[in-house]
């Protein structure tokens, strides 16, 4: 009971949980017990995000064979409807119909939890993810830490599965993901830092909001003029959202040349799936990340013209448009590097991760705020 | 397992001894071990089905010892079963990439038994056999490598190439893969009309493509990275292991069949300065590293290219095999040649009473010499350093286990 409560307690009167909760209100027949309504949001609340999950990994799977169909000379799935646009539906069916193996000697309920955890902290993150102004479940200040903390308990599910399937293979994969994300994490937090000084704030709305104005696309945080250790951070960024949700080049946790299929190579079915619906959501969540604190959030050009009608339905509708896209475009650019670049090799990585991206965003860190101080002020165009 | 078991104090006595003695130094009476890793049968690195049983502690891998034979399929005790022209079909499974080239060999071996005299035309068409497959071998084993070290996509491209370097074989001989083409007494029959003059096309698309590879993966940041100075064999080691092809010259050592011990046409092709050899140099690491190897190999496609051109500019028309009757009788005595493969020097030995049936056929097979290394490099490498030495060799497992 308390949860749900929590829940609502956390969002903004104009939060989706609000909307649906008052519109429960004002159908609710007198026989339904009072306790129900918060209940209801809340899985109804959950319901949207796990259909925006399944939505994205789904629509992330087709355009990924599709990508690296193109890039190799090949068409990609091309019979399951027009250029195979069902194929991700027929692969979970698949997928739902095949048998749910579990090794001998696994670690039965380890093995069984980790999928659902790992998925859980990317549905737990959506929550703080606004697809539109006034389009989201919780509205916290804390928004992006809030995501960077939820997304980080994707590894204890990891090393979990890579524990509990009592194979060789997948204990390696478990323990790379761990040694690669505890690396990354700080170049990426420390190079959002950059954004946040900027805005000064850590909650999406704000940020975006603080990119309003020049056509929607000269406010950019990304532009040199606004800042210009944002470029560099936004690098560091990249970088090591490819090492956090675990694409190439630094694709080691699953690195089938060398461990198979790494963490997940004993589980098969629904439960491989969710690894795989994982991987996809938390791609497409750090490039929404990416885009809400670098390249604007939900400021385009389109959101300034549907702006100028002054049509409230028209604005949410571009401002979603605007994020997914931008989401969608930052996904393309992860595949677009998966089919091109070798691995890199866990030596590297760490090399790269501690002695490289940390020192780096931290001089971009104290570059930027120096900026921010002295001659933000002085600017005219800030 | 030891029969006498000590008993060994578990941390929360010595915890206690610690605290009581008031000692400083922390020493823990764990006992930890290496891990066993099966790399194989199934793996996808063993490049067939072949297992390395690999020791590992953590990511580093102190010992390795491949284990062989689950391809074992009694080809050279068939050989003294069958008839001789019979036994050439076998000769096209032991390394499937490169069957002309097998066929080439053991062709060449019972000829010099017979002594008998090649047509020029067919000794063309061997060649130019011979160097495409050659082409179509490094196409599989860069690529392949380039799938060790995680580079998915330019296989892919590789494979757009070696399928029409099979189309070619295809139109040519009628198989993909196992061609049976090259016959004892020149090939099995000319060239369909039209086919040199695609040659040509191929070698003139292969020239671009080839450039896009070398800009592609081969200087591609990682895959140097990844490759310099891994798995160094230096050249007294190489010596030392026998090894011969891309894996010998990868280590400095100019030593290339064709020109040292030429057959078919090829000393006329490098008096002629058609090719060149190329060698490893440690361009980008220590000489006789893993991108070394794989750098001999990207440089010989180009020099197989020129070659096929030289045969190219250099066929007349003539008859494509020697006259030899339907059953062979070979003279007694025995014969080897080598020569040299995609992966080294292939040789068969043959020995022959003088009947119809070959007395013993012996194969030199270079995936089988050159896998011996992989033991003396492994130890103190990474376990993917240890993908990228096991790829260098270029193994292919049908002619380890024959």
């Amino acid at each position: 009971m308390s949860l749900p409560l929590h829940l609502a307690a956390l969002a903004a009167p104009r939060s989706a949980t609000n909307q649906i909760n008052d519109f429960l209100t004002g159908v609710k027949p007198d026989f339904v017990p009072d306790w129900a309504l918060p209940l209801t949001t809340a899985l109804i609340s959950v319901g949207i995000a796990v259909a925006i999950i399944s939505l994205v990994a789904m629509s992330g799977t087709w355009l990924e064979r599709k990508v690296s169909g193109h890039i190799q000379c090949r068409y990609g799935p091309m019979r399951v409807g027009w250029h195979g646009w069902l194929q991700p539906i027929a692969d979970g069916v698949k997928l739902l119909l095949k048998e749910d193996m579990i090794p001998l000697g696994a670690d039965k309920p380890l093995y069984l939890l980790a999928p659902a955890l790992v998925l859980a902290s990317i549905l737990g993150a959506m929550a703080v993810f606004p697809l539109a102004p006034d389009f989201y479940f919780a509205d916290i200040d804390l928004g992006i830490f809030t995501i960077l903390a939820l997304t980080s308990t994707t590894t204890i599910g990891v090393v979990m599965a890579g524990w509990s399937s009592n194979s060789k293979w997948s204990l390696y994969g478990a323990m790379r993901e761990a040694a690669q994300v505890v690396a990354y994490e700080i170049p990426l937090g420390i190079s959002l830092l950059v954004p946040v000084m900027v805005a000064g704030s850590f909650n999406l709305l704000e940020v975006s909001n603080g990119q309003a104005g020049g056509f929607g696309v000269l406010n950019w945080y990304i532009w040199p003029w606004v800042n210009p250790f944002m470029g560099p951070a936004f690098l560091l960024f990249f970088i090591a959202i490819l090492a956090e949700t675990k694409r190439a080049p630094f694709d080691l946790p699953e690195a089938e040349s060398e461990l198979v299929a790494g963490f997940m190579t004993e589980y098969s079915g629904i439960r491989w799936s969710f690894f795989f619906m994982e991987e996809y959501a938390a791609m497409f969540l750090y490039c929404v990340v990416g885009s809400f604190f670098f390249f604007g959030g939900f400021e385009s050009p389109l959101t300034s013209l549907a702006r100028a009608t002054d049509v409230h339905l028209l604005v949410q509708v571009a401002a979603a448009v605007t994020i997914i896209a931008k989401g969608y475009a930052g996904l393309f650019l992860m595949m677009w590097l998966r089919w091109t670049l070798p691995r890199v090799r866990i030596d590297q990585v760490m090399t790269l991760g501690y002695k490289y991206l940390t020192p780096l965003a931290l001089a971009c860190v104290l570059g930027a705020s120096v900026w921010e101080v002295f001659l933000a002020p002085v600017l005219p165009w800030r | 397992m030891t029969t006498t078991q000590e008993h060994t104090p578990s941390i929360s006595e010595t915890a206690a001894r610690m605290l009581e003695s008031g000692e400083r130094e922390f020493v823990l009476d764990v006992k930890t071990s290496d891990l066993e890793v099966n790399m194989g049968p199934q793996h996808p690195a063993t490049h067939g089905v072949m297992r390395i049983l690999c020791r590992a502690d953590g990511e580093l891998c102190t010992g390795a010892q491949p284990h062989l034979g689950y391809l074992h399929r009694c080809a050279e005790k068939i050989g003294e079963n069958v008839e001789w022209l019979q036994y050439l079909p076998y000769t096209d499974r032991y390394d499937y990439l490169a069957a002309m080239n097998n066929n080439l060999s053991y062709s060449l071996a019972v000829e010099k038994l017979m002594g008998i005299e090649i047509p020029r035309r067919a000794q063309m068409i061997r060649t130019i056999c011979a160097e495409l497959n050659r082409i179509g071998s490094h196409l599989i084993a860069f690529g392949t490598y380039g799938l060790d070290i995680g580079a998915i996509t330019p296989f892919l491209y590789m494979f757009r190439e070696r399928e029409w370097m099979m189309a070619l074989f295809e139109k040519i001989c009628g198989a993909r893969l196992t061609y049976s083409y090259i016959r004892i007494g020149g090939v099995f029959n000319d060239a369909p009309p039209g086919w040199l003059s695609e040659v040509e096309r191929f070698c003139d698309t292969f020239d671009e493509k080839w450039q896009e590879y070398v800009d592609l993966l081969m200087m591609n940041h990682i895959f140097v990275k990844r490759t310099a100075n891994i798995g160094v064999i230096p050249k007294e080691m190489a010596i030392d292991f026998g090894l011969t092809g891309p894996m010998l010259r990868g280590s400095g050592i100019d030593w290339d069949l064709r020109r040292d011990q030429p057959y078919e046409l090829y000393d006329e092709i490098w008096a002629d300065g058609a090719f060149e050899i190329p060698l490893g140099s440690g361009a980008k690491g220590t000489l006789g590293d893993c991108w070394d190897r794989v750098y001999v190999r990207v440089m010989e496609m180009h020099e197989s290219i020129k070659i096929v051109r030289w045969c190219l500019d250099n066929i007349e028309p003539g008859p494509v095999i020697a006259d030899i009757p339907k059953t062979l009788k070979i003279p007694p005595g025995e014969g080897y040649v080598g020569i040299e493969n995609p992966r080294g020097e292939l040789g068969h030995y043959v020995v022959s009473d003088g009947g119809k049936v070959p007395v013993r056929v012996r194969v030199r097979a270079p995936s089988f010499v050159n896998l011996a290394v992989l033991e003396a490099l492994m130890p103190g490498t990474l376990i993917a350093d240890a993908i990228a030495i096991i790829g260098s060799t270029d193994i292919v497992v049908g002619e380890t286990d024959r």
